[in-house]
């Protein structure tokens, strides 16, 4: 990683959309010929033609490749930050009350005792084949836990997005319909106070209501295999809840602010003038321009939904997958945290390769570098 | 008069009163011993066990990486799951702690007490249908005594030489003599499984109480009754579930809401609020853990006795009760036994704080300028705060106290052992010769005091195998006066473990063994509609 690192694959050359600052990445395809293709020449040639060709097409390999190499050095940035950590396994399993006995039968048991890059290696060979290897704490296979929790996070971050999504970006062509008028600052008072408010706080303030003081919800939120459909749903009713308020002002206030800043500009003053009403306005002619930077705000908050919901889980005793990395890295159980980090980096690469491919075929003017 | 008694019928009728206790202060009170008699009689009467019920348990200390084989269990959630699975050769006594028999019916010395001749019980079914054996015992011993054992008792059970079988009876040889051998035996890891686990360490196939229907890491462990018990006075409810909730808000509103019958590690500073609550029923129960500032006595400045006297006098333990503990917990006396170990010295001073003689042994001992401190919230809860408490009495004499705080991740690796002055917490042991055993014999592992003394080594081992208590108790008076007068512990207080329950759980025992019951709350404890 030498010069810009990861970065040097699909060039982001200047936005379209210069005031959105992930907007940058929206270009994708490169303006200039490829660095990666110049140095063969048939190769070069073929690649260009390609792009010119299929630009989608090059565009999501390219992301690919990208994403593989990506992976890699997360994957090594784990296996680093944890090396880095004071005390391994053995010590920290043991804790307190080890034996410098127990704490070397461990360390030899494990392999402790190699070098780093040997650990790094085997443990790489295996993951590459799809085996994540057995967690050294609890001596289960790693996939088939990982198989569990990650369905619990999906659970709840589908039902948290399925409600999110469409609300945000309805209450955002509502505030900008309404604009400076008073659903509009409704809107936007509320979605900043929910904003304002960090996430385990407005979890707990539910509990205390609908938990603790009216009793309709349930409490906590475990589900475990014997669950039937609907009790699921009624477990995860506050959690999703906590998540939706988390998540829907962000995506809420992109959506407003993207369909206003198209609403400034000349097409839409035709509009205006040929008569339009104003929802025809931002539903027909605003939003579809506007589209580009609310995908990417969605996409963020969607991995959000999966990964960064620790906190959420905790408050809530929901057994995903932030609580199951957390435990791991707790104990420094290396062949989780592994899993774990690497399944979270293919969320965030995924979301936002397909954010940015779904915001040029929203935008065809995006396929072709000008 | 008899409002007292009706306080006190109820203290017993809560659990929170065991009879001896309850005789004492009747007496002290004037009532008849018969009349007390009668009383304990019809309170205990009046709480005959009910069957049957579904109990949940909200515990904190589940990991994903909590793992079955009892001999790696260290959580406090896994410490339930195996006493509801499993038993032990030998349980401790409630009240007394001393040794009772569980699966071993009886046990004899020899002279010496190095060696153990057990009777294990006949009629005994594991939950698979198998029938219990010597050789199951035998086994299961073997596997947590060997060199290459993972088994968080092998630092207990490292003094026993051999172990066989003779016509039905267990035969344990040590290396050296111990009266406490029995106790030993009632280590929660020390779970008797067929043939030793060693076929299947984490099938959690036991004979305990109740059947393992369901586990899952760190989220939901569930139990059903085992209808094969060989004891009848344990396991009242049907099922059990155990959910992890580490979370310590989220354990209190699920009890406040009903959720869960009862939640572990209720935190001092929230006993106020939580006691509001017209359902819920605070449980503390006395503990052994005690809160600790640890000196190495080999290391400048703690090498300096007068020193080590004047931060021992600098430290305000009745204000480190109340702010840190919230009055849960009581003072310490600079050893680390207290009233809850069989064999307790009484009698000993209660040391107190006195700036002057803090000062005064302080202008002894020569020192001058601060006195670095580290500390961290993972050393104990509060740890910090304590800390600056601590900076602050000791201003009073005098002395400065220069407060560190550490990263509490890594804090038991690269401080707490290494460094010369910290904070930390010990659990307590079962026994006053191990805990002295674990932390202040001088070649011992976790020596953090590094308090090496070969007449305080000597008496220790030769009180191990003694076998008359008196003489025993006043072995264990010299060596408590040698660590609380020479030693480089400041022990300001022992914790309660504090828990709390709904009123609908009945026959809640307060084990001084261990939290929770000692573990065995959930087979111990009945549910009243």
């Amino acid at each position: 990683m030498t010069e810009s690192g990861p970065m040097t694959g699909p060039v982001l050359t200047d936005g379209t959309a210069g005031e959105q600052p992930r907007s940058a990445d929206l270009s994708g395809v490169p303006a200039k010929p490829n660095p990666t293709g110049a140095d063969g020449e048939i190769g070069g040639s073929f690649w260009r033609r390609f792009v010119f060709r299929r630009p989608l097409a090059a565009l999501i390999l390219q992301r690919l490749g990208l994403s593989v190499g990506l992976l890699f050095a997360v994957s090594l940035m784990i296996f680093g930050g944890i090396e880095a950590l004071p005390g391994d396994f053995a010590t920290t399993y043991l804790g307190q009350s080890a034996t410098p006995q127990a704490v070397e039968n461990i360390r030899k048991d494990l392999g402790l005792d190699r070098p780093w890059s040997e650990r790094y290696l085997n443990w790489l060979g295996g993951a590459v084949k799809g085996d994540f290897g057995t967690s050294w704490a609890s001596k289960n296979s790693v996939s088939e836990q990982i198989g569990n929790r990650l369905g619990n996070s999906l659970f709840l971050a589908f039902f948290a997005a399925l409600i999110s999504v469409p609300l945000a970006v309805g209450l955002g062509m509502l505030a900008v319909q309404f604009r400076n008028r008073m659903p509009d600052k409704i809107i936007n008072v509320i979605s900043l106070a929910a904003i304002s408010l960090p996430e385990f706080f407005i979890g707990y303030l539910l509990i205390m209501f609908f938990a603790v003081k009216w009793g309709v919800a349930t409490f906590p939120a475990t589900v475990y295999d014997s669950m039937s459909f609907t009790e699921r749903l009624s477990a995860i009713a506050l959690p999703v809840a906590t998540l939706v308020l988390v998540v829907l002002a962000h995506m809420m206030r992109m959506t407003r602010a993207a369909i206003l800043n198209v609403m400034s500009s000349a097409y839409v003053e035709t509009a205006e003038l040929k008569g339009l009403g104003t929802f025809r306005i931002i539903a027909r002619h605003a939003a579809p321009n506007a589209v580009a930077p609310v995908i990417n705000v969605i996409a963020l908050n969607l991995a959000y939904l999966v990964v960064g919901v620790v906190v959420v889980e905790v408050v809530f005793v929901y057994p995903g997958m932030g609580q199951y990395m957390v435990d791991a890295v707790t104990v420094r159980d290396m062949p989780v945290v592994q899993a774990c980090g690497l399944i979270f980096a293919a969320f965030y690469i995924f979301l936002n390769m397909a954010a940015d491919i779904l915001a040029i075929l929203a935008n065809p003017r995006l396929r072709h570098p000008r | 008069m008899s409002d007292y008694k009706d306080y006190l019928t109820r203290q017993v009728m809560l659990g929170k009163m065991n009879r001896r206790e309850f005789l004492g202060r009747a007496a002290a009170f004037g009532i008849a011993a018969s009349t007390a008699g009668t009383l304990f009689a019809t309170s205990a009467a009046a709480q005959e066990p009910k069957r049957g019920g579904h109990l949940k348990l909200g515990l904190e200390g589940a990991a994903a990486t909590d793992s079955r084989d009892p001999a790696k269990a260290l959580s406090q959630f896994m410490f339930v799951v195996g006493r509801n699975w499993g038993d032990m050769l030998v349980e401790s006594h409630p009240t007394t702690g001393a040794p009772v028999p569980a699966l071993a019916e009886s046990w004899e010395p020899s002279a010496d007490a190095a060696t153990w001749t057990f009777t294990i019980r006949k009629g005994v079914k594991f939950h698979d249908g198998k029938e219990l054996t010597v050789d199951d015992v035998i086994k299961t011993l073997q596997r947590h005594t060997d060199d290459k054992s993972e088994s968080g008792a092998l630092g207990v059970m490292k003094s026993i030489k051999d172990i066989k079988a003779d016509g039905g009876k267990l035969v344990l040889t040590l290396t050296e003599g111990n009266a406490d051998l029995p106790l030993l035996l009632s280590d929660y890891h020390l779970i008797i499984q067929p043939n030793g686990g060693l076929d299947n360490p984490d099938a959690m196939i036991g004979t305990g109480p109740y059947k393992v229907a369901s586990f899952e890491p760190g989220v939901r462990a569930t139990f059903e009754k085992n209808t094969d018990d060989w004891r009848t006075d344990r396991g009242y409810v049907d099922s059990i579930e155990l959910i992890a909730m580490n979370d310590a808000t989220a354990r209190i509103a699920a009890l406040s809401s009903g959720q869960v019958h009862y939640i572990n590690r209720v935190d001092p500073k929230t006993v106020s609020l939580l006691k509001r609550a017209p359902t819920v029923e605070i449980l503390n129960t006395s503990g052994r853990g005690h809160y600790v500032f640890i000196m190495h006595c080999n290391t400048a400045p703690f090498d300096n006795n007068d020193l080590r006297m004047a931060l021992k006098y600098a430290m305000d333990r009745e204000t480190m009760v109340q702010r840190i503990l919230g009055g849960y917990g009581k003072v310490g006396n600079d050893f680390p036994i207290n009233d809850t170990y069989a064999l307790f010295p009484e009698g000993i001073e209660q040391r107190a704080y006195d700036p002057d003689k803090a000062a005064f042994h302080y202008k002894k001992s020569g020192h001058s300028g601060p006195v670095l401190l580290r500390t961290s919230d993972v050393a104990f809860p509060g740890a910090v705060d304590a800390a600056v408490l601590y900076q602050e009495s000791a201003k009073k004499a005098g002395i400065e106290i220069e407060v560190k705080r550490e990263p509490g991740d890594g804090y038991w690796t690269n401080v707490w052992n290494v460094q010369p002055f910290s904070t930390s917490y010990w659990g307590g042991r079962p026994t006053q010769d191990q805990m002295y055993s674990t932390a202040y014999l001088s070649n011992a592992d976790w020596n953090d005091t590094r308090f090496q003394r070969p007449d305080f080594d000597k008496i220790l081992l030769e009180a191990r195998s003694e076998l008359d208590e008196a003489k025993r108790k006043d072995m264990y008076r010299t060596m408590a006066m040698m660590v609380r007068d020479e030693g480089g512990l400041i022990l300001p207080m022992f914790n309660d473990f504090v828990n709390a329950s709904t009123k609908q759980v009945k026959g809640y025992v307060h084990d001084i063994g261990n939290d929770m019951s000692n573990g065995y709350v959930a087979t111990r404890v009945w549910l009243d509609a």
